[in-house]
This record gives structure tokens, C-alpha cells and sequence, in this order.
């Protein structure tokens, strides 16, 4: 058949793939080995890449050294939680106009949000630190919240709008002639069958709202307690030495949480990407 | 979807045929209202109040007007020249590494061998967790005592003794283009590879039935097809990969003497680092008018070609 290869192609295959993933695991492969070593033997020169005294101890002694890490990282699954239900709240309803509606400055008025991609939060820190004191969000989680949901909004409409033109217009105005109003058509049609587009785009912005939370927080929060993860494991760069063998431990523990969710909604991530968010 | 209709009458309903329907550019309003409320509010005002200010000498201490005077600096000063090429160098080398690498990976991960769901999931983890979190394990990687990297190159006799890759002006730069180019390569390849799925197995076998190769294949029909897909991820890449904070913040700080400064890292150490919001916020016009430049020349050649091609 068509996808038959030959038993060299599979070893090349399998080969490729090896390097392929050696690049992106070789991080966590050095955290986890960096982990497990006593801290007076990380320094250790030459470089050995197995010694016999690796120990757990890390794993333990990370929560003593830096006692507000558990609370970090649930500040971190927090922060991004929220912005992806506010951000969807928004998205939503505007996608679905942008899909289907026919109204004035449409396309200016998308490609302005479009055009919102361009800036980093990065890019306008010094006026949105002004803004966000003048609300007196500064040192609140809003501080890290507010920022994420305005950057994802473009990426979230621009997602989601091509999977709502995918779905068949005959429903909606079925619904319609049946004196279904718009907003019921809307929540009670179109919402239900557009569920596998609603969980990409929920995803992608709660991945990315979870993995971009550095700036906001070293930038527009001082409160110790309200800082996530990324922030708050720099504590473990300490005044008289780096405890850097927890550092890792609490990196990778820290991240366990997410990666697991994300092992569940993995699939359907790829096969609504496939079947959707996909178009142009 | 027919069928569906053609149920209706079962329970049908009388048209109310006095109701009143809200119009549909009220409706639109009403949709896209909020979403625009907020985003001018956090984005559009602060780009406006961004622009003031980069006509201020502005600090902690107040605000005085002084005209061109902060363009007038970056345009006669030569290390802003050099940032400006280091900025579009760090993109278009960072962005063309993602792409090629996101392509071949897409391709091995579309390719009908077994264990290759659980491939898809092993690629994910870079993109997953926090960017800063990441670095963590980078700043391990490249350390030149104790970092695996430095440790192999002396096993294989690559280099001498312990090379501290963040250390070095070249190193430090490469460092932290390997480092973005982890971190951006599994989202191209999910999206790369969603669009290989997507495309029809008919064309696929047609091709096979004619006895085309799968390198031919591969030319003539995958790349074609996921062509759109290809050309907007490499915008949006370009976009997010200029505009790279954390990574370059924590492996260098900017650093070595400013060999791996780019755009942003020289806006934020300007503005926030030495509380210099008048020049910081000249930056940022900058930034926004080289960016807009550059997506509205990719758009325009992207148009061009297209059309030259002939596919729509």
C-alpha cells in the first residue's frame, strides 16, 4: 500500500524522530538529573552524568526552603484559569458575529483586533503599568489577569471565528424561522455545536496564558503571596547561596499539575485543530 | 444537514409573525462591544498615552516636552542601529529554524508508523509549561561547570575544557536562538501538522495510483495544501519571536555586552530598568512601526506570489 515503508525508511523514520525528540526533552532530562543531586555534588567538575549518591531529598526540602511554593503554583493554574474564562466570555460572543454577521467596519474593526498581535505586553508595559495603577490593580491578581485576557482576545477571535464559519448556516436559521431569537439561537444552537472549537480555543488560550505570565508578574506585582510559579522560582536564588537541585525539583513538580490536565485534553486539542481552527 | 430540516415541521412552532427582531448590526454591537471596550481600554489607550509620552523626557520625576529630541537619539545613535539588525537577524534566523524544524517534525509525526500518538504528546511539554520555567533548565543546560552540554563536548573532544556558553557574546546569542527555537517549535508543528491531516487522502492516492514518489507527493501536493496554514503560522511566529521577552531576560539579561540585546530587551531595560519612560516609549513607536512595516510587506509579497502561482 500507499503508506507502506521500506524496514530501512522505518529505522530512519524512528531515527529522525529520536533527534527530533532528544531536542525537545533534553531540558527536563537535565532538570530531573540536576534534581537529583545533593547540591554539594552539583558542582562537581569534570561533568558526570550519573553518580551514585542521587537522592529524592530535593523533592522535599524544596517546600522548607521556598514555603510558599504549592501556593505559587496555584497562583500560576489560577492566573491562567481566569484569564481563559474571561477571555472566552469575550471571544465568544464577538467571533460569532465576526463569523456570521453582516454589519459596518467589519473587517476594520477585525483587523484592528488583529493588529493587537503585534504588541507584546512587553512592548506596552510603561503605559499599561500607569493604567493599571490609576484602577489600582497594581500587586492583585487582576495586576496579571487584566493584561493576559487583552493580548489573548485577538488570537482567541481569530481561532475561533473560522471554526464558527464552518459550522452549517441552515441550523441557525431553521432556528430562526422556528422564532428562536437571536441571542437563544446563539447559546442554545450554535454554542452546543461548536464545543470542540470552544475547547482548542480554550486551551491554546490557557496555554499560553499560563506559559507567558513572567513579565505581568515581576513587572506589575510586588506581593509575594499572588506571584506564579515562574516568578516565585527565582526565590530559590537566595541571598547566600542557589539551592539549584530544588530549583529544578520545584520546576518540575511545579509544572505536574498542568501537564497531566493537558495529557486529557490533549486529543481533543489535535483533532479540533484538524477538524476546525485550521482553514487560513 | 438536509435531514434536519425536513424534521422541523415535527415540532413546529407558529412564526410569531409580529416579533420583533433585533437588527443585525445591533446584534453585532452588542457582540463585539465588550471585547472592543476592553481592548481599547488595556491596549489602544496605553499605545496612544505611549506615543505622547515618547515626546516627553518622562521619568518618575515628571514630564517635560521636548519634541523629536528621543527620536532625534536613536536615529544618530549606532548601538540602536546594531539592535535593530540583531532584533530582525534573532527573527528571521529564530523564525526559519521553527519553521523548517516544525515542518520535518509535523512530517515525521504524520507518517503511519506505530507510536506515533504518543510522539505528538512527548512534543508538547516545551510549549506547555511556563517560558520561564523552561529557561530554567537551559540555564542548567549551558552552564559551562556542570551543564550536560559543555560536559558531552568534553567526552567527545569538541572542546577543551568547560565552555560557558551564556558567557560569550556568539555563544550567548546562539544560546538563546536555540532556546526560542525550542520553545516555538512544538505549536508549529501541532499546527503544521493538523493541516497534513487535513488535506484529502484522495489526492494523496491519485498521485500514488500514477506512480508519483512520496518526495513528489510530498512537493506537489502537502505543500501546496498547507500552504495557508504555513504562511500564516510564519507571521504569527515572526510576530511573537520579535517580540521574545522572557527567554533572552533570563538566560542573558541582554548581555554579553549587549550581544544579545534585542528590540524589546533594550525597551524594557530603558524604561523599566532606568525608569526612562520618554526614551523607552520612543522605542515602542519604533517597534510598532518596524513590525507594521515588515507584516504589511509580508502581506503584499504574499499576495503577489500567490497570484503569480495561480492558486487563490
Amino acid at each position: 500500500m500507499m503508506d507502506r515503508y521500506s524496514k530501512l525508511q522505518v529505522v530512519g523514520l524512528y531515527a529522525a524522530i529520536a533527534v527530533f525528540m532528544l531536542f525537545m526533552l533534553l531540558p527536563f532530562v537535565e532538570m530531573f538529573l540536576a534534581s537529583l543531586r545533593p547540591l554539594e555534588h552539583l558542582f562537581r567538575s569534570p561533568y558526570q552524568f550519573w553518580s551514585e549518591d542521587f537522592s529524592f531529598d530535593a523533592y522535599s526540602k524544596m517546600w522548607e526552603t521556598v514555603p510558599l511554593l504549592g501556593r505559587y503554583i496555584f497562583n500560576s493554574i489560577f492566573i491562567a484559569t481566569a484569564v481563559t474564562f474571561l477571555t472566552m466570555v469575550f471571544v465568544v460572543p464577538a467571533s460569532y458575529a465576526y463569523a456570521r454577521l453582516d454589519f459596518p467596519f467589519k473587517s476594520a474593526s477585525l483587523a484592528g483586533f488583529l493588529a493587537v498581535n503585534m504588541f507584546a505586553g512587553a512592548v506596552l508595559l510603561i503605559p499599561l503599568y500607569r493604567v493599571l495603577r490609576s484602577m489600582g490593580l497594581l500587586n492583585t491578581y487582576w495586576a496579571m489577569i487584566v493584561p493576559g485576557v487583552a493580548f489573548l482576545i485577538p488570537t482567541g477571535i481569530w481561532l475561533l471565528r473560522s471554526y464558527l464559519e464552518k459550522i452549517p448556516r441552515e441550523l441557525e436559521e431553521a432556528a430562526f424561522v422556528d422564532g428562536a431569537s437571536r441571542m437563544y439561537t446563539l447559546r442554545r444552537v450554535v454554542l452546543p455545536l461548536a464545543t470542540p472549537g470552544l475547547i482548542v480555543v480554550g486551551v491554546t488560550v490557557f496555554i499560553s496564558a499560563y506559559s507567558q505570565q513572567f513579565i505581568f508578574a515581576i513587572t506589575f506585582n510586588q506581593t509575594r503571596e499572588l506571584q506564579p510559579l515562574p516568578a516565585g522560582l527565582y526565590e530559590f536564588i537566595g541571598y547566600q547561596s542557589v539551592t539549584w537541585n530544588e530549583m529544578m525539583a520545584a520546576a518540575l513538580v511545579g509544572v505536574l499539575p498542568v501537564m497531566i490536565i493537558f495529557l486529557f485534553l490533549q486529543k481533543y486539542l489535535v483533532a479540533g485543530l484538524t477538524a476546525g481552527a485550521v482553514k487560513e | 444537514m438536509n435531514e434536519l430540516s425536513e424534521t422541523q415541521p415535527a415540532f413546529t412552532r407558529s412564526v410569531r409573525s409580529k416579533r420583533t427582531v433585533l437588527p443585525e448590526k445591533w446584534f453585532a454591537a452588542m457582540l463585539i462591544g465588550p471585547a472592543l471596550l476592553f481592548i481599547l481600554v488595556i491596549v489602544a489607550w496605553p499605545l496612544i498615552e505611549t506615543v505622547r509620552l515618547s515626546f516627553m523626557q518622562a521619568g518618575l520625576g515628571g514630564e517635560k516636552f521636548v519634541g523629536f529630541d528621543n527620536y532625534e537619539d536613536l536615529i544618530e545613535s549606532k548601538k540602536f542601529h546594531r539592535t535593530v539588525i540583531r532584533t530582525f537577524y534573532w527573527m528571521f534566523l529564530s523564525v526559519g529554524m521553527k519553521l523548517v524544524l516544525g515542518l520535518i517534525g509535523a512530517m515525521l509525526l504524520n507518517a503511519a508508523i506505530p507510536g506515533r500518538a504518543l510522539f505528538r504528546v512527548l512534543i508538547m511539554p516545551p510549549w506547555v509549561i511556563p517560558i520561564a520555567v523552561g529557561c530554567v533548565g537551559w540555564l542548567w543546560l549551558y552552564n559551562g561547570q556542570f551543564g550536560a552540554l559543555s560536559g558531552a563536548g568534553q567526552y567527545l573532544g569538541i572542546i577543551d575544557g568547560p565552555h560557558e556558553f551564556l558567557a560569550y557574546k556568539k555563544s550567548a546569542f546562539y544560546s538563546a536562538v536555540v532556546t526560542d527555537v525550542w520553545v516555538g517549535t512544538p505549536m508549529v508543528t501541532l499546527f503544521l501538522l493538523a493541516a497534513m491531516q487535513g488535506v484529502s487522502r484522495d489526492l494523496y492516492e491519485a498521485a500514488w495510483v500514477d506512480g508519483a514518489g512520496r518526495w513528489y507527493r510530498f512537493r506537489r501536493i502537502t505543500i501546496p495544501q498547507i500552504m495557508p496554514v504555513l504562511v500564516t503560522m510564519a507571521l504569527y511566529s515572526a510576530i511573537f519571536t520579535f517580540n521574545s521577552f522572557d527567554i533572552i531576560w533570563i538566560l542573558t539579561q541582554g548581555g554579553p555586552r549587549g550581544a544579545s540585546t534585542t528590540l524589546i530587551i533594550d525597551t524594557y531595560k530603558v524604561a523599566i530598568g532606568n525608569y526612562k519612560f520618554g526614551e523607552g516609549a520612543a522605542r515602542v513607536v519604533v517597534i510598532v512601526i518596524l513590525l507594521g512595516t515588515f507584516a504589511a510587506i509580508y502581506m503584499f509579497l504574499l499576495n503577489k506570489l500567490l497570484r503569480r502561482f495561480g492558486s487563490k
